[in-house]
């Protein structure tokens, strides 16, 4: 470890660290955090989502408190692995069962990155329509109202007329949109947006104009607070229906139900229990709730607040809560 | 590809040009072959349109085996590979911490939260003075202006301290490309093997997608600004090597006689004679270097860079357009002060320097002298006035919600005929398009691109085009690289067709071309997501809005090169043209456009590797080319999955940049201008 740390990490800002050590020591500043555990600073990755800022400097803030250094790095949700098994990074706040299981599976197995537990936030994802097509088509949210063709159509564009369109998510997000189409029966045609900007873009601008828009949704996210939509309701997921065809509606084909529900979870580089373990147990004690979130995310995308207002006024109300995350 | 070629570009033409109406039978017999293949070969040779799966070679196994053995295992005995690869990004470190240091964070003690603070960074006065005295030095009053002013625009915009992040990235990585492709660029002139070993190792640098290669810089390098910068510098340099090849290969022969004769030995004669020679051409490099430094800062931000293109993707990720504009502004308007200063220099440094003349130290270093003068002052008066150390939020500037209300009101009013037109467009160019380009056979293009190597370049050019396109189809890649060549072709013709034009009449216009110049430096350097987002808005997501990026960046290189073209045409042989009773017509056809014929061509050229270069940006608005393929291996952290989509196109982009330089040595010839 320390021979590894010596070549493969930032010597210079090592020694200077070393220095200081010393230094910051005298001053106390040093003082809270457990004796065994190291002065470097955590490395919290932040992405480009509110919602990921907000947890992430919630947690930074926490180990503040407690004592720790603390540095925010920004990175890419999918390229950070990289930098989690390697040790260049430390703590990712936010991995969702939905979009990041594979990635995060990968890099559990090399045994370099652990699974730090849910957030206690959980991630849904599934069809969504706004509110103003709930007349055009007055089967739903119930999804066999999507079978009816005349539905359907409302739904096309000229691309896909007389099939429905429906956006997913970015290729790399899987979610078994094709599948469900074709296992379900569903007049529509799945067309996937390559970014989660782009998927917001199209209904950004759908919504302006009150045209007709089917897409991918997931929360905690500010679109479902700006916009008025329900989620479309499919056969309830069991893992059972994605592995087994016989299970669900369709007896010959697999993902024939809705999307899953999953936790989000916190990972990060598995020597941060050696290194700061009290920080180990903050980090795996943290929890919130989507309704906070939510909230939160609002407040910032919706009411242009700035995320560092937000997670102070946060932890002015929460003390309880997060003294008893670091308390040893 | 297939349009036959003049009458006189037959290779029989080579030494005799006006071999007037011969037709050019090979052509037509490779064409005639080539279509018999595709329309009845199907039911005969089924292996000639799919590749046999039996033969596919399984590249990217290979490439992801290597790559673990190479962070695990590989060894020079005293320290692995990986320990190497981070020794050298802790050297890369220090120059980026002091960099950090003076622009952004200023000089720390400790790290993380818990550092202290020992002097603050620069302040902006400073920094906005130092680059006023700076392009005064270079370039005068109106240089000290322009400099102050895109300086001025960050601070007054907001984005001081994220642009200062970028910057401190940019000085680190700028010099070092520029250094690094100087060494080579030396190398390889002095040494030919050398050359003839990294010119192929160039192009791959060039071309491969920066997506590609991010995982195993990220394995190797570490996760932060150091590996942002290495990939930088993988993207940046290859351009600073080949001009100084060519630089230095133009030197007059006056010159290094001159220096054989004073018996300068070897190094003299390299860095005392050569190098300062060819300066001129070289700082055409450095600029290169800058502007391509800038095109990495939203890739850089994803992997730990932070600055500007972190700003410009978070603004995207919340629809704010008038966000994300304004920090691609910024980023655009370091380019244009980095650049503008860059060019000065160049001109700066190839005039003679004035005799040194005797005075005070004070006296001889006036600029020196003001800058530190100006560094203390600020920094002093920064702790009694905040307002001169930070700039003060208060008197910023934003634009707000207007550009989002902008793109909500096309949106809203013109729809429906943006969307008339992009229906026409897909459904009579684009599908068919790639309809025809997806039923060819592989084994046909094949063979045509060879039959066309050999045409114009002869057996080597033929081998390279055969085993290239024969290196696609056989690591599985023949149907997405078809996708590929669809979507790129298309916008590259397209911004040819629109930028040739403006070229032509840019060129003969001063004051226009000042303005058209500003208008594509802009759209080189301003992040294609800024524009990408509204572009969804009104197009849904696509190869039509994928299209519409494409070319929105791939144009520039088009104008550019047929102005530079044009009006490097000799005035004396237009006043000819003119003395004979040409009108302005023929003038134009007949003398400017033949003659600027081979700048045009690497117009073309350029236009259709820029197009490549774009594909892993479309792969974001949901195309299903080469360039998702990288994209989905990125998001996986398949290294040789990414790699071997990143070869395809590579390859894709050699085959078309070799065949048309062939092609334009060969209109060279025909027009006698060699």
């Amino acid at each position: 470890m320390h021979s590894a740390n010596l070549i493969s990490g930032r010597t210079f800002r090592q020694l200077t660290a070393a220095l200081v050590l010393t230094g910051a020591s005298c001053l106390g500043l040093s003082a809270q955090a457990g004796a065994q555990d190291s002065t470097d600073p955590i490395k919290l990755t932040l992405h480009d989502w509110t919602g990921q800022l907000i947890t992430t400097e919630i947690m930074g803030e926490v180990l503040k408190k407690a004592g720790y250094s603390v540095e925010y790095v920004q990175a890419d949700y999918l390229a950070q692995f990289a930098g989690l098994e390697t040790g260049d990074l430390h703590v990712a706040m936010e991995m969702w069962e939905t979009t990041g299981r594979e990635a995060m599976d990968a890099a559990t197995a090399t045994g370099k990155v652990e699974n730090f537990g849910p957030t206690g936030m959980k991630a849904k994802e599934e069809w969504w329509y706004p509110s103003y097509m709930a007349e055009k088509c007055p089967g739903l949210p119930n999804w066999e109202a999507l079978k009816d063709e005349a539905c359907a159509e409302a739904f096309s564009t000229a691309e896909t007329a007389p099939k429905g369109r429906y956006l997913g998510g970015p290729v790399t997000w899987g979610g078994f949109d094709d599948e469900r189409v074709e296992a379900l029966d569903l007049p529509f045609e799945v067309i996937h947006a390559g970014t989660d900007a782009a998927l917001f873009a199209e209904l950004e601008s759908a919504y302006q104009r009150q045209a007709p828009i089917m897409l991918w949704i997931y929360a905690p996210h500010w679109a479902p607070a700006k916009y008025k939509g329900e989620w479309v309701e499919f056969p309830e997921y069991s893992p059972e229906c994605y592995n087994d065809p016989s299970v669900g509606i369709n007896p010959d084909a697999a993902y024939d139900c809705g999307k899953p529900f999953g936790e989000i979870w916190k990972v990060g580089w598995a020597g941060v229990k050696d290194k700061w373990p009290g920080a180990y147990e903050a980090i795996k004690a943290f929890t919130i709730d989507n309704d906070e979130m939510g909230k939160m995310i609002t407040e910032v995308d919706l009411d242009g607040k700035t995320v560092s207002d937000v997670v102070g006024e946060w932890m002015t109300a929460n003390e309880d809560r997060w003294s008893g995350w670091i308390k040893k | 590809m297939a349009t036959p070629r003049p009458p006189a570009l037959d290779a029989t033409g080579f030494q005799a040009p006006s071999q007037g109406l011969k037709l050019p039978y090979a052509w037509i017999v490779a064409v005639t072959a080539f279509v018999v293949l595709w329309l009845y070969g199907e039911p005969i040779a089924k292996s000639a349109f799919d590749y046999p799966k039996a033969y596919t070679v399984p590249l990217a196994k290979w490439i992801s085996a290597a790559m673990k053995w190479l962070l695990n295992d590989a060894s020079f005995g005293l320290f692995s590979f990986t320990e190497l690869t981070r020794f050298i990004s802790a050297v890369l470190d220090v120059p980026y911490t002091i960099a950090a240091s003076l622009l952004s964070t200023g000089v720390l003690e400790g790290s993380g939260s818990s550092a202290i603070q020992i002097l603050p960074p620069l302040s902006w006065v400073a920094v906005i003075g130092l680059a006023m005295l700076l392009g005064h030095w270079l370039g005068g009053m109106r240089l000290a202006l322009l400099a102050g002013g895109c300086f001025l625009f960050l601070a007054v915009f907001g984005q001081w301290s994220s642009a200062m992040i970028t910057l401190a990235s940019i000085l680190v990585a700028a010099p070092l490309g520029v250094g690094l492709g100087l060494l080579f660029g030396v190398a390889a002139w002095r040494w030919r093997w050398l050359e003839r070993a990294i010119t192929p190792i160039l192009d791959l640098m060039q071309t491969i997608p920066v997506f590609a290669y991010l995982v195993p810089v990220l394995f190797l390098f570490g996760f932060g600004p150091t590996a942002a910068v290495i990939a930088t510098l993988i993207f940046a340099t290859p351009p600073m090597t080949r001009i100084a090849i060519l630089a230095l290969r133009a030197v007059p022969g006056e010159i290094t006689d001159l220096g054989h004769m004073v018996g300068c030995t070897d190094r003299q004669m390299t860095w005392r004679v050569m190098v300062p020679a060819a300066r001129e051409s070289l700082m055409v490099g450095m600029n290169q270097v800058i502007m391509l430094s800038l095109n990495m800062v939203i890739i850089a931000s994803m992997i730990g860079a932070g600055g500007l293109g972190f700003d410009v993707l978070a603004a995207l990720r919340r629809l704010d357009f008038g966000a994300g504009l304004e920090a691609g502004f910024a980023i655009v308007a370091l380019a244009i002060a980095l650049d503008r200063l860059s060019q000065a220099a160049a001109d700066k440094l190839s005039m003679p320097s004035p005799e040194p003349r005797t005075q005070s130290a004070f006296a001889r270093h006036p600029y020196l002298v003001a800058g530190a003068a100006l560094v203390i002052g600020t920094t002093l008066l920064g702790f009694v006035v905040p307002g001169i150390h930070t700039y003060p939020e208060t008197l910023e500037l934003s634009t707000g919600t207007f550009w989002s209300e902008v793109v909500a009101w096309i949106n809203v009013n013109y729809f429906d005929t943006l969307e008339a037109i992009k229906n026409a467009m897909l459904l009579n160019v684009l599908i068919p398009f790639k309809r025809l380009l997806g039923s060819l056979p592989w084994f046909g293009v094949t063979a045509f691109l060879a039959f066309a190597g050999y045409r114009l370049g002869g057996i080597r050019l033929a081998l390279l085009t055969a085993a290239l396109s024969l290196f696609i189809a056989a690591t599985g890649q023949w149907e997405k690289a078809m996708i590929t060549v669809y979507l790129c072709g298309i916008s590259a013709v397209l911004a040819s067709l629109i930028g040739v034009p403006i070229g032509i009449v840019a060129a003969t216009r001063d004051r226009l071309w000042s303005w058209v110049q500003v208008a594509i430096d802009t759209l080189q350097t301003l992040p294609s997501f800024v524009y990408l987002m509204p572009a969804v808005m009104l197009f849904r997501v696509g190869d039509f809005t994928a299209m519409i990026a494409v070319v929105a960046f791939a144009v520039a290189p088009a104008i550019r090169y047929t102005a530079l073209g044009i009006r490097r045409v000799d005035p004396r042989l237009i006043e000819a043209g003119r003395a004979m009773g040409c009108t302005e017509w023929q003038i134009l056809t007949r003398i400017r456009l033949k003659l600027a014929l081979p700048e045009i061509m690497l117009g073309l050229n350029q236009t259709i590797m820029f197009a490549l270069s774009m594909l892993v940006i479309t792969a974001l608005v949901g195309t299903r080319d080469l360039g998702q393929e990288v994209y989905i291996a990125l998001t996986k952290a398949d290294t040789g999955r990414g790699l071997v989509a990143g070869l395809s196109i590579a390859a894709i982009a050699i085959i078309a940049d070799r065949l048309i330089s062939a092609g334009a040595i060969h209109a060279k010839r025909r027009l006698g201008l060699e």
